[in-house]
């Protein structure tokens, strides 16, 4: 490698080569890694036969869909009771139904989130490289929240369908151990970023680790941790909408039924109100989160 | 009587400490003194075992130290208080909050973590923050206050330990000179007052020798000078820092911080 002396010139003409070769070396870089990206797309656009031609000839076919859930709605009688053909209460014939099932899916979703962030709070403290209290509690706790979320809710769902009865106890356990091994993730990456001086505060003071954890990171952590909850209970509501489908509570069950039935008016009424629902908790969580991360800036 | 036997820490084959025997009186306070790498923060670290040495012992009493596990661990640490150059206290957490967790070691698993800290103890930690004159920022949250100011909320905190044996890890370097006054005077009135050994690393010499009854000069992870801070010759102050002889060395190189207010010697007059 040639060096500065060789060149000759000041220190501020050595630098300026030394910056020209790792610029040219950068670009080189930018350039392969391009070549490569491209050439892994398409290579999977092929594998896959992601195709214009395939997604033109599918498209109107969704239009079509959805152009049959619509409900013929008629304006004359539009307010009237659930007799009249074309009213809105002869779309929603079935509504206190579906608010039951709604009601169910929603709660399913606080639920499993609710166990899920005791389970990922209890397994991200030993998870965390910086803090775990052995190596191997660590490699063991870090193994356990990658078997949680390697599998996906619906397959959770499926297993304890089948051990648990059709039902919302098989959708909230299925929610709350994938939801565990998500929040354990997202923890431990907080925690690993958490300024490690409060805890040895706590140690010099003869703490233990639990003490460590209590109040030399919590204290530090807590907005976050708070923060990703209410964003895992936003996908957990969508989670728990589908989860349905394999028999495991809400309204997914109900969905799946007038899909398979094709009561194609049914399909239109719950999708919109599934739709509204997850609208509505989002704006909330939301509004929540901003408070939550709002705390936290103040500091 | 705290002493050390040999001891040594070495870190990837570098000894940072290197064979330091030492025996430390109660009651006494003690200035460690040297440049930056010398290993005075590794010693410290060594004494209250955040740091494991890897040769040599320490015993306390009768207690080997460099032995202990688990909760005699645990419990040896809240004998021997530490407070560190960055405060380590929990920002997010009021200053009382922090002062009560020099309690911890008092307390079983599910009082602590549900933090029921008794009424006595409560005020032991106001009495603690009013002696130091923080009362009024009890209920602040510790990250609003001054370094100095967190500096004797961490003083208090390990006050609530009842330590015998105070650790100071250059409790002074992250300060400005009026609030570095401010802390070193209330360490020593600790140490006058109320009898507990202070061992305080600090890297100003003007300072070690205000303050302190013993000097400890330490160069390379090795005691150089150990005695009186009035038997410390300009010449061995050169060796610890390192100074070659024919540069013209002053004390005042070494110095951050303004002169103390208070001499040393009258305030060692019987006060008691």
């Amino acid at each position: 490698m040639p060096t500065g002396a060789d060149r000759g010139g000041g220190p501020i003409d050595r630098v300026r080569a030394d910056l020209d070769q790792l610029r040219r070396q950068r670009q080189r870089q930018t350039l392969i890694f391009g070549a490569v990206f491209l050439v892994a797309l398409a290579l999977s656009i092929d594998f896959t036969r992601f195709l214009p031609d395939r997604l033109a000839a599918g498209l109107p076919r969704i239009g079509s869909y959805l152009y049959d859930t619509l409900p013929t709605l008629d304006p004359a009688v539009l307010f009237a009771d659930s007799k009249a053909e074309g009213s809105l209460a002869y779309w929603y014939f079935n509504l206190p139904k579906y608010l039951q099932l709604l009601f169910e899916t929603v709660n399913m979703a606080l639920l499993g989130t609710l166990l899920g962030f005791g389970g990922g709070f209890l397994l991200c403290f030993p998870a965390s490289r910086n803090v775990a209290p052995g190596r191997w509690i660590a490699v063991a706790a870090r193994r356990i929240t990658e078997l949680q979320r390697a599998v996906p809710e619906i397959v959770y769902a499926l297993l304890f369908v089948w051990a648990f009865g059709i039902g919302p106890l098989a959708g909230i356990t299925a929610i709350a151990i994938h939801t565990s091994g998500a929040l354990a993730k997202l923890f431990s990456e907080v925690v690993e970023n958490a300024s490690l001086r409060p805890v040895e505060g706590v140690r010099a003071a003869g703490g233990s680790w639990f003490d460590e954890m209590r109040y030399g990171i919590l204290p530090q952590v807590l907005p976050n941790f708070l923060s990703y909850a209410l964003l895992r209970f936003e996908i957990n509501i969508r989670s728990s909408a589908i989860i349905g489908f394999v028999g495991a509570g809400g309204i997914g069950q109900e969905l799946y039924y007038v899909i398979s039935f094709n009561f194609y008016e049914e399909v239109s009424a719950i999708l919109l109100l599934v739709v509204l629902t997850v609208m509505a908790v989002d704006h909330l969580s939301d509004r929540l989160r901003q408070g939550a991360i709002g705390k936290e800036s103040l500091a | 009587m705290l002493t050390l036997d040999n001891l040594t820490k070495s870190f990837q084959g570098v000894r940072a400490v290197d064979g330091v025997s030492l025996s430390f009186e109660p009651g006494q306070m003690v200035g460690v003194i040297g440049a930056s790498g010398a290993g005075k923060s590794t010693m410290l670290r060594l004494v209250n075992r955040l740091s494991d040495p890897t040769g040599g012992r320490i015993v306390c009493q009768g207690l080997e130290v460099s032995a202990l596990r688990g909760r005699a661990l645990m419990a040896w640490r809240a004998r021997c208080a530490m407070i560190f150059q960055q405060f380590n206290l929990v920002g997010r957490l009021d200053v009382l909050t922090n002062v009560l967790l020099g309690r911890l070691n008092k307390h079983g698993f599910a009082t602590s973590m549900l933090g029921r800290f008794s009424d006595a103890e409560r005020t032991m930690a106001l009495e603690a923050l009013d002696h130091l004159g923080l009362a009024q920022t009890a209920l602040q949250r510790a990250d609003t206050l001054s370094g100095g100011q967190q500096q004797r909320v961490a003083i208090a905190k390990a006050l609530l330990q009842e330590p015998e044996i105070l650790l100071a890890d250059e409790p002074i370097a992250s300060l400005d000179p009026r609030n570095a006054q401010t802390v070193m005077e209330a360490l020593r009135r600790i140490n006058r007052e109320q009898g507990i050994t202070v061992l305080c690393n600090l890297h100003t010499l003007d300072t070690a020798r205000a303050y302190c009854d013993r000097i400890v000069g330490m160069r390379q992870g090795r005691v150089v000078f150990d005695g009186p801070a009035a038997a410390l010759s300009d010449r061995q102050a050169r060796e610890i820092y390192g100074v070659a002889f024919d540069e013209a060395f002053h004390e005042a190189m070494t110095s951050t911080s303004l002169a103390p207010a208070v001499e040393r010697a009258p305030a060692l007059a019987p006060a008691a």
